[in-house]
């Protein structure tokens, strides 16, 4: 397989779950934040800081309002907005559609073409629920044909490869914001405690639910919801597919295909390690965010060998 | 309201489909009384139906303008353009023929120069010409065989008899459409497959695959070829990676292959992979920047060397497009008859050549009733329609034409052939033009039709789809 093949693969499968996981996460968040009490820290603007675009939607805008966020996230002209995303993935795909399956190329053109005539109507209200759930179930169908049409080549692998390392990235990215100590301090002593339980099992349900793990973490936590034990599930559980050893698992796995790949493979297992001995309980208390910022860098490292031993080299 | 083919009526042109108002031709007539039995709307919602298939499949074709490059859809009308076997078959004979000359005229002209030397053509327009390349003298492809792929323009004149406009022998375009047309036909028409005998076309790209396998240096069962595009801003970049996907070649742009000690590879993620045969959809001259142009990013430095020592074969080859010259093809009826001593079989559009003088003087003494084309544009760029230009634009061409002879050539303005289109409230007649594709290399292959081109805006003759032409599915249709 061409090395440029090989890449523009890569970036497809990335794209296309990044714009899965971001109409989730909007389409979450938004009933999520009509649950919470007033004074809550969670906000629009924790929308714009998950996808760390931050720094551009404040050169764009003065107000972190709803209609602001949801123009910014999704149709904006800006490197993360879910139309921006899904016109990477086409580009992706129209210049693979001799590697991938004819008819994945053209769900993904429907799937751009859809978003591209539906997002400016679907700011708000019912319309964008209807917009978000129908993109899912898009991404859902075109990952569907991709797996049950396939061959398991280097192709198929840069899919997986793609796929996974925007999967560990994304669970590390909506960790962090239900680490972060959002909820406002309602009344005090022991009833403080009592009165912050509800909305803090609120906000660790929903950021499961924004990574489809409500139903699966039920069942296999087997645990009422609380934030030790989410994150817990999202970081290390080995069988939960969105979750981050899941995915960093997978990775090694399909490594073990690809020529050459002792490089990429090391920094896989070393990722993977970070996170498997992590001591969740100790880093609440301590605070994550040091711990996930580190992990992102070495997902991004995982990215860096990846493109360093397979894609082109940019000269 | 129905079709009504009493009320359709294409003047003093020769429609292909309707004879006289309200009589079809005869391979025609099942499709005619079809669509008689439709109202304008049925029709109208199938023509929605085959846009939404051409941008569903992402069938897309970019136009550079000043507001950037714009990626368009195909544009397609449904009605299918008819041809009866019998007249194909003849058509399809004349074009392998007239294939076979030019490929004997390049290697000739590129090796022992003999036609030159017995004054069947002068040589001085040959190797002035724009699309001659010294650097290919001395070199013998597989075969004798330049030109491995052919698109030639033909149209339809007052008489319904098919002329050759033009023979292009450097990187033709269009097929990739001709078989999406056929797919979208399918889908909005399916009805209309069971009552005809329709040629297939799908046979096209195993054909291009075999015809570029069997050109391979290496002769194994599994060569390595690729298809080499300038890159997805291309404007035919749509074909150049579904003619890659049909065959299951490698589509590359430059940066992909790299050339050491005089052979091919490409980058793959298991290291350099040795290529056979490129099939390139890019210019002779951007193919490589230590022959030729040397400012090309899009080429590969050093893939002309590798030719020329026989370690990769290129299609079609370097120097092909001496022959794909508007001067030089007023010389391909004359090269049939040297080089096959046949009689052509497909008469040229008469032609004036401007280089001759007193061809010349007939040409500026009557430009407002000719067609001026420069001898090397491609795309209807640069002509001149006399009959339809302003006095300025005739007092231009006049002085080009003065000042470089050699460039020019004129025709007599050909009346285009007819065929009907849907428009938005009758079915109205258009000029059209049929691009067949001819394959040559051990064996000779014609598509069964070709691309039909249209020009949507009535009374037009320009069908370039790079200048608001349409496109038809075409059937050669036999008798049964």
């Amino acid at each position: 397989m061409l090395s440029r093949v090989a890449e523009r693969i890569y970036w497809q499968a990335r794209y296309l779950e990044r714009a899965e996981n971001t109409a989730r996460l909007l389409s979450v968040f938004s009933t999520l934040l009509l649950d919470l009490p007033p004074g809550t820290k969670l906000s629009w603007r924790s929308l714009v800081e998950i996808t760390g675009t931050d720094k551009v939607f404040d050169t764009k805008y003065k107000q972190a309002n709803e209609r602001n966020v949801m123009r910014f996230l999704l149709l904006d002209n800006e490197v993360s907005s879910l139309l921006t995303t899904l016109a990477s993935t086409r580009e992706n795909a129209r210049t693979t559609r001799e590697i991938m399956p004819l008819e994945a190329f053209e769900q993904i053109n429907d799937l751009y073409h859809y978003a591209r005539d539906n997002a400016a109507a679907s700011l708000s209200g019912g319309s964008r629920h209807r917009f978000l759930e129908e993109i899912i179930s898009c991404c859902h169908e075109i990952s569907g044909l991709m797996a049950g049409s396939m061959s398991r080549g280097a192709a198929y692998s840069f899919v997986r490869l793609g796929r996974s390392l925007e999967r560990a990235d994304m669970a590390t990215r909506i960790i962090d914001v239900g680490s972060g100590n959002l909820l406002p301090e309602i009344g005090t002593g022991k009833k403080r405690q009592e009165a912050k339980e509800p909305y803090e099992n609120t906000l660790w349900m929903n950021i499961l639910r924004s990574l489809t793990a409500y139903q699966m973490y039920r069942q296999h936590v087997k645990h009422r919801v609380n934030g030790e034990d989410v994150v817990r599930f999202l970081l290390q559980d080995d069988d939960f597919p969105r979750a981050a050893t899941h995915a960093l698992t997978t990775i090694s796995k399909v490594l073990v295909h690809l020529p050459n790949n002792t490089k990429a493979a090391k920094q896989v297992n070393k990722t993977r390690a970070i996170v498997q001995r992590g001591d969740i309980n100790q880093l609440l208390e301590s605070g994550l965010f040091q711990y996930l910022d580190d992990l992102q860098i070495e997902i991004a490292t995982i990215h860096g060998c990846i493109a360093d031993t397979w894609f082109l080299p940019h000269i | 309201m129905r079709v009504n083919w009493k009320t359709y009526n294409s003047g003093k042109f020769f429609d292909e489909i309707i004879a006289s108002p309200g009589h079809a031709r005869k391979p025609a007539r099942r499709l005619a009384n079809y669509l008689a039995s439709l109202t304008h709307d049925q029709l109208l919602e199938k023509k929605r139906a085959a846009d939404l298939a051409i941008k569903t499949m992402g069938i897309s074709f970019t136009v550079y303008s000043d507001a950037g490059n714009i990626d368009r859809e195909w544009p397609y009308d449904i009605i299918p353009r008819i041809i009866a076997a019998k007249e194909w078959d003849q058509t399809s004979l004349g074009l392998q023929q007239r294939l076979r000359a030019l490929n004997c005229f390049i290697n000739d002209t590129y090796n022992d120069q003999k036609i030159f030397k017995d004054k069947i053509i002068p040589r001085e327009l040959v190797v002035d010409s724009a699309n001659f390349r010294k650097q290919c003298m001395g070199i013998n492809p597989r075969f004798g065989v330049w030109a491995h792929i052919c698109g030639t323009d033909l149209i339809k004149g007052d008489d319904g008899q098919f002329y050759v406009l033009e023979d292009n022998l450097r990187v033709p375009s269009g097929v990739s459409y001709m078989l999406e047309n056929r797919r979208v036909t399918k889908r909005v028409f399916p009805e209309l497959f069971e009552k005809h005998s329709i040629r297939p076309i799908t046979e096209y790209p195993a054909q291009l695959f075999d015809t570029l396998a069997a050109i391979s240096p290496r002769q194994s069962d599994y060569p390595e070829v690729v298809v080499l595009t300038p890159g997805v801003y291309n404007s035919a970049y749509f074909e150049h990676s579904f003619l890659a996907q049909r065959m299951g070649a490698e589509l590359v742009e430059g940066g992909d292959l790299v050339v050491e000690k005089d052979k091919v590879y490409m980058r793959t993620i298991d290291g350099l992979s040795q290529v056979d045969v490129v099939y390139r959809r890019i210019d002779d001259l951007f193919l490589d920047p230590k022959t030729f142009r040397k400012d090309s990013a899009l080429g590969v430095p050093g893939i002309f060397k590798s030719w020329v020592k026989g370690n990769v074969a290129l299609a079609n080859a370097p120097g092909a497009g001496v022959a794909d010259d508007k001067i030089i093809y007023t010389y391909v009826p004359a090269m049939i008859k040297y080089y096959l001593g046949e009689e052509p079989l497909l008469p040229n559009v008469p032609s004036y050549l401007c280089v001759d003088k007193v061809q010349r003087q007939h040409v500026l003494e009557n430009l407002d009733k000719l067609v001026i084309k420069p001898a090397n544009e491609s795309g209807g760029y640069g002509m001149l329609i006399g009959p339809q230009a302003s006095k300025k634009e005739l007092a231009e061409f006049a002085r080009r034409i003065k000042a470089d002879p050699r460039n020019y050539m004129a025709q007599p303005l050909i009346s285009l052939s007819t065929v009907p289109i849907l428009g938005e409230r009758v079915v109205e007649p258009r000029h059209v033009d049929l691009r067949p594709f001819i394959l040559q290399a051990d064996k000779t292959h014609v598509t069964a039709g070709g691309l039909t081109r249209v020009a949507m805006i009535k009374g037009s003759f320009v069908v370039n789809s790079s200048q608001g032409g349409g496109s038809k599915d075409t059937w050669i249709v036999g008798d049964s």
